[in-house]
Parts: structure tokens; C-alpha cells; sequence
């Protein structure tokens, strides 16, 4: 039998060289087990003379007592050891794509027809919407233009029958609603508009945005300080130049056109602007007396106003889009630079 | 209306620049579209006088002339055109000079002879369209002088944009009146004296129907030479007009339409028969126009006519053969005044537009008629000689438009403005206008003048109050007004809600035309009847789309040939039919998916999209409804899709719309992808959602239990959910499908389906025979039902 100092040598160089946690979970039970070689030399020592049982007993626990810390100690290196191995095992190429959908995205005209609509919400306007295919008294004849006025043939209508036309603008939407409803009204009504005529600067269809205020007490004033902020807003220009210019539409009165300064040159003339420096971007004014007596509403009491906007027209200056037919390609090279 | 800035200059002489000018026009609602110079580069031309002519020796057309150009100097030049003769002045473009279209004269030989310099037409100056021969200047036009002082062509050319209400500004005198006003500066009206009668030759004039012609005269006019040149100065204003030199007679009642905006038309008197007759045509009555058109006439054209035939329609346009001819000697000449509504929408009934008719449907002042026909009297006898008979006039005063006073209440100029001017300024504003002005207790009374025909009520006068005032000077308000909370119902999904979910989902929105090619649609949806469009802008466009499926087709297609072959669009909008005579406006969501499942991606390979992948994402739409197991997919065929692979979307019994492969043949003919796959939903099948309803969580566990059961291949597995679902009771908290298998091992015409039963209880843990039970019943039920049987 091996002397004691040989057996803690042997254990800790047997612990030295463990490389993993099951070769020195084998050293721990060759020593330390139930039967192990330190536990059986515990278990004897009752063979030995009394007077050397206690040093020899101390001896034996003071080398199990090192041998369990060693081993401890050792299980600490080799799971750091293991662990760290996993881990650079586990390692991947952070940069490579990830897997999965990718997402899709509105049309450009649709994230301008939110944006419009998000910044007249909260300003208690609800959107309301009207029928495409309508007839030529909600399109024209409640909107004081009748038969053969001229203004009927500023659009250019596309007709199914002598009565019933697709809409050329959004304004039958404010007829509908003062029908239905009383005053005070705050709506807005965007939606597909239709004219017959199409070349660079025309599609037969395109979007408008139309609204309608009546109340006790508006005025042209209140109508242009909403004009101004909705225009400042959408445009995301605190000084945006706006100017109100007389105008003619049957349906308001006093009528105005409403120019931005040119967001291209900021005013200095390009050709998007025609040199001019201004950009129309809407119609309005007030509603005309004819209109509210259509619907049966009293003109010495309320008062209204009524404006109309192209979206892709918006749209076109603010995303700086050149061309207007890009907007019914939907061309996915056009369509996701908008996403 | 376009305009030379001289002439207007001659009425009103404002001190402003052209660009001051052109910016108070358009402020004031006049809108400018352009400005440009009445001669472009002709700084160089000079007033040439041919002084002697001789034969070229080697050229039978070209002639050698000596042509002096002032101050003793004498040029020679070779000229072709036939009408050049000794004495005769013309433009004349001597070397270095510079002409439109980036010519330079250059000195060169012609056949041999040198010459220096070009004798100039009409056309090759811009200044006309006539390429006869040499342009004709005045014979006291100096030779020398510069073409452009001799022409007054340091002038610009300014196109007003007119609103259709202000008719009254298609005349000088109109737009004269407007920039007095606008401006503050004298008016000069042309001075125009009545002629007085040289004959006593009348004509006779019956209007047979005063209503719409309340105002006719006439006025025989009797040797005059048609043939005499028009003034340079005159083709000079209505060339920068756009109008066409057409020979005197037509020359001068041209000029009063620009000068005052009152139309005329001239017979040829010795072509009229009886008298004249205004009256409304006889249904299918001829004309041959002026244009030489040949036109049917309808019941509701008001015409001029003699005793025998039309001669004219009223307001619109003239006849070809009561027209001034170049034999002409006497001229009947007309002024009317017609109502708007009367001519409205004529010209357009026989696909036409005039510049007279163009002023009549916006109104022509009812007070203008006899200095109209003084006025041009008077140009006509000086510049073409002859002798006047005296004017018959037919008015039917009752007729005429009557200017009412107008009441304009100071409250209501400031409820409408959001401001008051001073009393001051408003009565200066309307005075200014040509408005007479009363003042009275709570504002004024006011009359305006028969040019402001535009003006019948309150709200008439507070606009132009605003415009004169100036738009910019009214002020800017911010809005006030109850906040009244909005009604919200929630659980309910709108069109936005439902797109959000397609855009997560990988989709791309389109947005395509309402209208489509009639033969798409009807190989892509023949079970509803289109609406067609009366006049379409093209054939590929001529009917409302009853599907949102071609307009969607047709992106793809567009997309596959540029080089994408991974596509999902989705559209919403109104689909559009036909039914017992009535028109459906639908709202729908459409969608179309093709290509690979996935992006391409370097680790996982992914397969061809189909059926379900879209299921997938119609389902994630039902869901938004909280309401998913009231719809269902059912197998159905429609024409568009693969027999196999297509299904009808129900909720409840109602269909609510489609989804399925596109049919094969469809996508050979469309070059699609045969891996297409669409779906349409009706938007409001899925608008009204659910309102969320806690229900209590069981605290005991749940179990899962697989079952494969084999049943014949053609039974749809929704069947047996629901046969799965009655057989297991309460204790059933969820069901799948986790594998559907057919072949080896299987019978064939059988296939195994496997489920797994997911129970739980809410007031105790279930036991092993609980379990047992409920799966016992299963199998039973879908034996019974289905010949279903436990697979081995």
C-alpha cells in the first residue's frame, strides 16, 4: 500500500490532469467515492494502533479537504473552459441577413391622404366618404351649376347616361352630408375623382380631399388661419409663404385660390413652378347661398366654408415626384421608395 | 384673353411696370397665365422701299431689286415673291440681322447676282400666317425706320385666365375698367359718336321669339369695298389677339369682340331674303357653316334667318353662304344681345367652340349693343368706305337682364369676412366698381351697372369687397368651435385596420384605374354586368371595373417584366355593377400573391407560394373581426380561378368573397405565373368586429391527446373539425391539424388525418378516463359519420 503522501500526490496530479468534468468527477469518486482509496483509508483506521489513529485521521481529512477544494477548483476551470468552448462553437455571422417576411407599404397617395386626414382629425373633422358613380344633381346642379354652365365644361365629365357621370370632384361628399345631417358640420371626404382627359400633367382619375365647416360663426377669416396652419403643417414649413388669390367656383363665394411658395426654389422660380415662385395647391371659400338653400339650411344663421385639394398633386411636391403617371404604374421600383 | 399691353395702355395708362401690372391682375383674380413679347427678335428689320425692279438674267422668278432703306442708302436685293412692285414698302432684313426660328441673313449670290439683305413675308417675321408674297407696310411708312417702332412691337402680349362668371373681362374695355379700379386711375373709353345715316336703306327684322333674343339691331351698310387691306395696325391688335387677318368686314366685328366683348356678324345683304328672323330652328333644319360644316339643327338652336332659311346660328357661328364673300358690295350688320342660358352649352351640342359663343355663355353686357354697332359702323365707313343706313333696333325690354338694387348689410360683410372695412373704404371699393351706392341704416343699397351681370346678390358685393380690398389684407384666424367628442365604436375594423395587417404581412398597395379593358373583365369576371362608360377615354378603358382582380393582374404582369418575380399587391376602392337597374358601388379589399414564399435567403429554401400561404393571411384578416369562426371557405368554381383550388368566403350563408388560384388558362393568357393566387373581399363582411368578453382561465392543466383517423380523400377536413368538435363537449379548449397524409400505407382514395385535442377542465384535473371518454366519443362520431377509422 501506497504511503499517504503518495496518495495526495497521486490525487492532485490525477485532478492536474482531469480535462473534463466526467474524467474529474472519476477522479473525485476514486478518492472520495463511497468506496474510494481516502474513504477506505478512513474506514481502516480502526485497524490502526490508538495513539496514531488521530494524526493519521487528521492527516486523512486534511488531504480530502484539499483534494475536494482542488477539485472544486478544477470543476471551475474546465465549465469556464466548456462554456467558453460552447460558446465560440455557437458562434454565427451576426451580418448575415435575417429570415422571414419583409414588410410591405402604402401607396404614396394613401400616406398623403393619412397625412391629411391626421392633421384635420383632431381638429374634430370626420372623414366621410360618397359614391364614385353619382348623379348629375349631387355632382353639379346642388353645387349651383346648372345645365350647360361653363364651369360644366371646366370638367371634363365621363358619363354613363344624360344623368349619371363619374364624379369630377369630392365636393358631391359635402352635398351628401349637409343632406343627412345638421349644422355644426366638420368633414372632410377624400376619395377618387374622374375627369376625361389625360396627358403629361393629366390622369383620368386621381384623389381629392375635400372639406366642409359650418357653423354659427365662420368667416374667410377662419378659413384662411386654417388653410395657413394645415398648409405649414403638411408641408412641415413654419414659414411657408401662403397667399390667397380671388377665384371663381359656383359653389363658394367669396372663392379663392390658394398658392404656396414654391417648395422646389423656396420662391426663386424653377420649373415646377413656371418660374413664378408659387405652387396653387387648393380651391375654397365660403359656401355659396345657393348651396346651403339646396340642402335646406339657413343662411342667415350659419355660415360655412368648403376647400379641395389634389393629393397627388400634395403628394408630388412633397416627396418631389416629377411625374404624374408614376403614381398608376405601380411599379415596385417607384412603390417601395415610399416604405 | 389675350391682349396686347399697349392697346389696354391706350384706355388706361396706370404707372406700373408690366410685371406690377400683371401681379395686381392676377391678386385681384385675373389670373395671368402668360407674358410674352409681341415680336420675338426682329430689332433688325427695317422698312424697306423697292425703288426700281429689274429681271434677274439668270432666273425667270427672281428679280433684282434696289430697295432704299433711308438716309440716301440704297440696298440690292433678290426677291422672289410675285407681289413686290416699284414703290411698294416692305420689311425689309438686311445682313447680320437676325429673324425667328434662328435665322441670320447672311450676304450671298443668287443665281449669280449679289444680294444684300431678305424682303420679308408675314410668316418669315412671325407676324402672320401669309406666305403669298411680301408683307405689305403702309406707303407713308418711312423706309428706314425700324419695323419695330413702324409696328409698335415693343409691346407685350398678356393671356388672361378668365373665370366663367367674369364675362364682362373679354373685352380691352372690360379688363380697361377692372385695372382703373384696381389701380385708381382714369378710364379712357374709346370715343364713339353715332354715325349718322347716308341712306335710308333698313331691312326688316322680325324676332319671333323676344325671350331669347331681347335685343336685336341691324344696320344696312351699302358699298362697301370688302376688298380693302385691314390696317396694319388693326391685324397688328388682332394678331397679338390670336385672331387671323380674314378680310376687313370680319377684321372689324373681330375688333369690337376684343375691344368691347360684344360678338357681331356681317351678311352679305344681297344674299338675304325678306328680312332677317330670329327664331329657334325646326327640328332637322340645314346649315352649312362657316367652316363648311354641313349641320343637322335642332328644336332648341335659336337661329338667325332670312324669309327662307337659316342663315346663322344665333351667338355661335355664322353660315357659309350669307357670309361676306369677296364680291360682297352691301353688308347687313348684326349686334345682339342672346341670354347666357340661351347659347349655353350650343356650340358643344355641335361639337364646336367660338369666341362668340365663348362670351355669350358668360354673358355680354345688354347695355353695349349700341355702341357696339356705332363703333364698328364708324370703322367700317373709314376704313372701307360706303354708306350707312340708319340702325332698327328690336328690344324687348321686359327681356333684359334687370340689374335689382342689392341690400349689403354691414353685419353680413363682416360675418363673412371676419372683418368690417371702413364705411369709407366700402362705399370707395363698390363706387370705384361702377356701382351706384346708397347709403342706409345697417349698410347700403347698390345698384351695379349692366357689365356686372355677375352681381345679384349680397354675398356678390362682400366678394368683391374682399378682392378689391385684397385677400392678403383680410385677416387669419384661427378656428374656434365646440369640441364634441366623436363617437368610436370599438371592436370595429376599418379599411385602414385591415390594410395595416396586409402592409405587416408583406403586402404592397396599388392603386389602379376604376375603369379597365371590357375584355379583360370579361374573361376575368363574366358573372356580373359591367357598367359601361358612355364616353370612355379609350377602348382599354371603357367599363367600370367589377373586380379589383384585372386592374391587380395587370400590375403584376407589369412588375414580372421588369425583372420582380416575388410579388404581393394588395388595392382597396369601390367595385361596380349592375343589377335589376341599379348601380353597386362596393368597397373592396383585393389582394394577389406570386412568387417564392420567402425572400430568397441564403439559408432556407423556400418553396412557390400557394393556397394557403394567402389563407394564411385571410385568416389573419378574419381575425381582426373577432369574429373568425362565423366565416368559412367553401370550395366553389369561379371563372377566374382553378377549378381545384378555389373557394368562396362566407360568413354566416352570405358570400363575402373569393380566393383561389388564378385558372391556368387565364395566367398563359395574361403570361402570369400559374403560382398566382388573388383574393377578394367585400370590405363590410368585415367592418363590424367584436367587442373583447373576458372569460375566466382555468388554474388546472391541460392535455393533449393525438388522434389520426383515415377518411375518404374528397371529405373537406372543416367537416370533421366540426364533427371533432360537437363529439368532444366542453372539455375541448383547442384543436389541430397536424398532419394530413396520403400513400403508402394508406388505401388509396383515403387519406389520414391526424389532430391533436388539446382538453382541459375548469374545475378539475381531468383523469385518465376522462380522457378516454372524450376520445372514444370522437372516434365513434367520425365513424359514424364518415366511415372514419383509427389509423394503425
Amino acid at each position: 500500500m501506497s504511503s499517504l503522501d503518495e496518495l495526495e500526490q497521486q490525487a492532485l496530479q490525477a485532478v492536474a490532469e482531469a480535462r473534463n468534468s466526467s474524467m474529474l468527477e472519476d477522479v473525485r469518486v476514486r478518492y472520495l467515492g463511497k468506496k474510494g482509496l481516502l474513504t477506505q483509508r478512513l474506514k481502516q483506521l480502526g485497524a490502526l494502533p490508538a495513539g496514531e489513529r488521530p494524526a493519521a485521521g487528521q492527516e486523512i481529512n486534511r488531504i480530502k479537504q484539499l483534494l475536494q477544494r482542488d477539485i472544486e477548483m478544477r470543476a471551475g476551470v474546465l465549465q469556464a473552459a466548456a462554456l467558453h468552448e460552447q460558446l465560440s462553437r455557437e458562434t454565427i455571422d451576426v451580418t448575415l441577413p435575417g429570415r422571414g417576411h419583409t414588410q410591405g407599404g402604402f401607396h404614396p397617395v394613401t400616406q398623403t391622404l393619412r397625412r391629411i386626414e391626421q392633421l384635420f382629425r383632431p381638429l374634430g373633422f370626420t372623414v366621410e366618404e360618397g359614391p364614385e358613380i353619382e348623379d348629375d344633381h349631387h355632382n353639379f346642379g346642388a353645387l349651383n351649376i346648372p345645365d350647360h354652365h361653363p364651369a360644366r365644361a371646366m370638367h371634363d365629365t365621363f358619363y354613363f347616361d344624360a344623368h349619371t357621370l363619374l364624379r369630377t370632384h369630392t365636393s358631391p361628399v359635402q352635398v351628401r352630408v349637409m343632406e343627412q345631417r345638421q349644422p355644426p358640420l366638420r368633414v372632410i371626404a377624400p376619395g377618387r375623382v374622374y375627369r376625361c382627359d389625360s396627358d403629361l400633367t393629366h390622369t383620368p382619375m386621381f384623389h381629392q380631399v375635400e372639406g366642409l365647416l359650418v357653423d354659427e360663426q365662420v368667416s374667410f377669416a377662419n378659413l384662411k388661419g386654417l388653410i395657413d396652419e394645415f398648409l405649414r403643417a403638411f408641408f412641415e414649413r413654419e414659414d411657408l409663404a401662403v397667399r390667397f388669390r380671388p377665384s371663381y367656383f359656383p359653389f363658394t363665394e367669396p372663392s379663392a385660390e390658394v398658392d404656396i411658395q414654391c417648395v422646389m426654389c423656396a420662391g426663386d422660380g424653377c420649373r415646377v413652378c413656371g418660374q413664378s415662385g408659387w405652387l396653387e395647391v387648393l380651391g375654397c371659400g365660403m359656401v355659396h347661398p345657393k348651396v346651403f338653400e339646396q340642402v335646406g339650411i339657413d343662411n342667415e344663421r350659419y355660415t360655412g366654408f368648403a376647400f379641395g385639394m389634389g393629393v397627388e398633386r400634395l403628394a408630388m411636391l412633397r416627396y418631389g415626384v416629377n411625374d404624374l403617371r408614376l403614381f398608376f404604374e405601380n411599379d415596385m421600383n417607384f412603390l417601395t421608395q415610399f416604405n | 384673353m389675350k391682349f396686347s399691353e399697349q392697346w389696354l395702355r391706350e384706355w388706361v395708362d396706370p404707372p406700373v411696370s408690366t410685371v406690377e401690372l400683371v401681379e395686381q391682375l392676377t391678386m385681384a383674380g385675373l389670373e395671368v397665365d402668360s407674358v410674352e413679347p409681341a415680336a420675338a427678335g426682329l430689332g433688325d428689320v427695317l422698312v424697306g422701299e423697292v425703288v426700281s425692279i429689274e429681271a434677274h438674267p439668270d432666273a425667270d422668278k427672281l428679280r433684282v431689286c434696289r430697295v432704299a432703306v433711308g438716309e440716301g442708302q440704297f440696298l440690292q436685293v433678290v426677291c422672289g415673291a410675285p407681289n413686290v412692285t416699284v414703290g411698294g414698302k416692305y420689311p425689309l432684313a438686311p445682313v447680320g440681322a437676325s429673324l425667328p426660328g434662328n435665322l441670320t441673313i447672311r450676304k450671298s449670290k443668287l443665281r449669280g447676282i449679289e444680294s444684300h439683305g431678305m424682303l420679308c413675308s408675314a410668316i418669315e417675321l412671325a407676324l402672320g400666317d401669309d406666305h403669298t408674297g411680301l408683307m405689305t407696310l403702309p406707303e407713308d411708312a418711312p423706309a428706314g425706320q425700324s419695323l419695330q417702332t413702324l409696328l409698335g412691337l415693343d409691346d407685350t402680349i398678356i393671356e388672361i385666365d378668365l373665370t366663367p362668371n367674369r364675362g364682362d373681362c373679354l373685352g380691352i374695355e372690360g379688363i380697361a375698367r377692372e385695372v382703373g379700379t384696381l389701380l385708381r386711375c382714369p378710364v379712357t373709353p374709346v370715343a364713339i359718336q353715332p354715325v349718322v345715316a347716308g341712306i335710308d336703306d333698313t331691312f326688316a327684322i322680325t324676332v319671333q321669339n323676344p325671350q331669347a333674343c331681347p335685343q336685336y339691331l341691324g344696320r344696312v351698310i351699302r358699298g362697301v369695298d370688302v376688298n380693302t387691306q385691314t390696317p396694319l395696325w388693326m391685324k397688328e391688335r388682332l394678331r397679338r389677339s390670336g385672331l387671323r387677318s380674314l378680310g376687313i368686314i370680319v377684321d372689324v366685328t373681330n375688333y369690337l369682340l376684343l375691344e368691347l366683348g360684344q360678338p357681331m356678324h356681317a351678311f352679305d345683304l344681297a344674299r338675304l331674303s325678306g328680312g332677317v328672323v330670329v327664331r329657334y330652328a325646326s327640328e332637322g333644319e340645314q346649315l352649312t357653316l362657316l367652316d363648311e360644316r354641313v349641320i343637322s339643327l335642332d328644336g332648341q338652336t335659336l337661329v338667325i334667318a332670312d324669309h327662307e332659311k337659316p342663315l346663322a346660328i344665333a351667338g355661335v357661328m355664322g353660315g357659309i353662304h350669307s357670309g361676306v364673300q369677296e364680291d360682297t358690295i352691301d353688308v347687313f350688320l348684326e349686334c345682339a344681345f342672346f341670354p347666357p342660358e340661351v347659347i349655353a352649352g350650343r356650340a358643344r351640342t355641335y361639337g364646336m367652340q367660338t369666341d362668340s359663343a365663348f362670351r355669350f355663355e358668360r354673358g355680354v353686357d345688354p347695355g353695349l349693343q349700341h355702341r357696339a354697332i356705332e363703333r364698328a359702323t364708324a370703322l367700317l365707313l373709314e376704313i372701307a368706305g360706303g354708306e350707312a343706313g340708319p340702325v332698327t333696333t328690336v328690344t324687348a325690354a321686359k327681356y333684359l337682364p334687370n340689374s335689382v338694387p342689392v341690400r349689403l348689410r354691414k353685419e353680413r360683410i363682416e360675418k363673412l369676412l371676419g372683418m368690417l372695412p371702413g364705411a369709407d373704404e366700402v362705399t370707395d371699393i363698390l363706387t370705384r366698381l361702377g356701382m351706384t351706392v346708397t347709403e342706409q341704416d345697417t349698410g347700403w343699397q347698390v345698384q351695379s351697372p349692366t357689365y356686372r351681370f355677375d352681381i345679384s346678390i349680397e354675398a356678390d358685393l362682400i366678394e368683391e369687397i374682399g378682392r378689391v380690398y385684397g385677400y392678403n389684407r383680410l385677416p387669419s384666424v384661427i378656428l374656434q368651435g365646440a369640441l364634441d367628442v366623436q363617437p368610436l365604436v370599438e371592436g370595429n375594423n376599418s379599411i385602414e385596420d385591415l390594410c395595416n395587417t396586409l402592409v405587416y404581412r408583406g403586402y404592397q398597395e396599388a392603386v389602379t384605374y376604376s375603369f379597365i379593358d371590357p375584355d379583360l373583365q370579361a374573361r376575368v369576371n363574366p358573372g356580373k354586368t359591367p357598367v359601361p362608360l358612355a364616353n370612355p377615354i379609350s377602348s382599354e378603358m371603357a367599363e367600370m371595373r367589377t373586380s379589383l382582380w384585372p386592374g391587380l393582374l395587370a400590375v403584376v404582369q407589369y412588375n414580372l417584366n421588369r425583372q420582380k418575380s416575388r410579388l404581393r399587391f394588395f388595392e382597396y376602392g369601390l367595385r361596380f355593377y349592375s343589377q335589376d337597374n341599379e348601380i353597386h358601388q362596393d368597397m373592396m379589399l383585393a389582394g394577389v400573391v406570386t412568387g417564392s414564399r420567402l425572400p430568397e435567403h441564403w439559408d432556407t429554401h423556400s418553396a412557390p407560394v400557394d393556397f394557403f400561404d394567402m389563407k394564411g393571411d385571410l385568416e389573419a384578416l378574419l381575425a381582426l373581426t373577432g369574429n373568425a369562426g362565423e366565416f368559412s371557405f367553401v370550395s366553389a368554381e369561379h371563372p377566374a380561378l382553378h377549378p381545384g383550388q378555389s373557394a368562396e368566403l362566407r360568413r354566416g350563408k352570405r358570400s363575402v368573397g373569393w380566393a383561389g388560384c388564378i385558372h391556368p388558362l387565364l395566367a398563359s393568357h395574361l403570361d402570369l405565373n400559374p403560382d398566382t393566387y388573388v383574393f377578394e373581399l367585400e370590405y363590410d363582411a368585415l367592418e363590424s368586429g367584436r367587442l373583447a368578453r373576458f372569460q375566466p382561465i382555468s388554474r388546472f392543466p391541460s392535455i393533449r391527446r393525438d388522434l389520426a383517423v383515415v377518411v375518404d380523400a374528397g371529405l373537406p377536413v372543416a367537416d370533421l373539425q366540426v364533427a371533432v368538435k360537437q363529439a368532444a363537449g366542453d372539455l375541448l379548449q383547442e384543436l389541430l391539424i397536424f398532419d394530413v397524409y396520403r400513400g403508402k400505407g394508406i388505401e388509396t382514395g383515403r387519406k389520414s388525418i391526424a389532430f391533436g385535442l388539446i382538453l382541459q377542465d375548469y374545475s378539475r384535473t381531468l383523469t385518465e378516463q376522462d380522457i378516454e371518454g372524450v376520445v372514444a366519443q370522437v372516434t365513434d362520431q367520425l365513424g359514424k359519420e364518415f366511415g372514419a377509422t383509427l389509423r394503425d
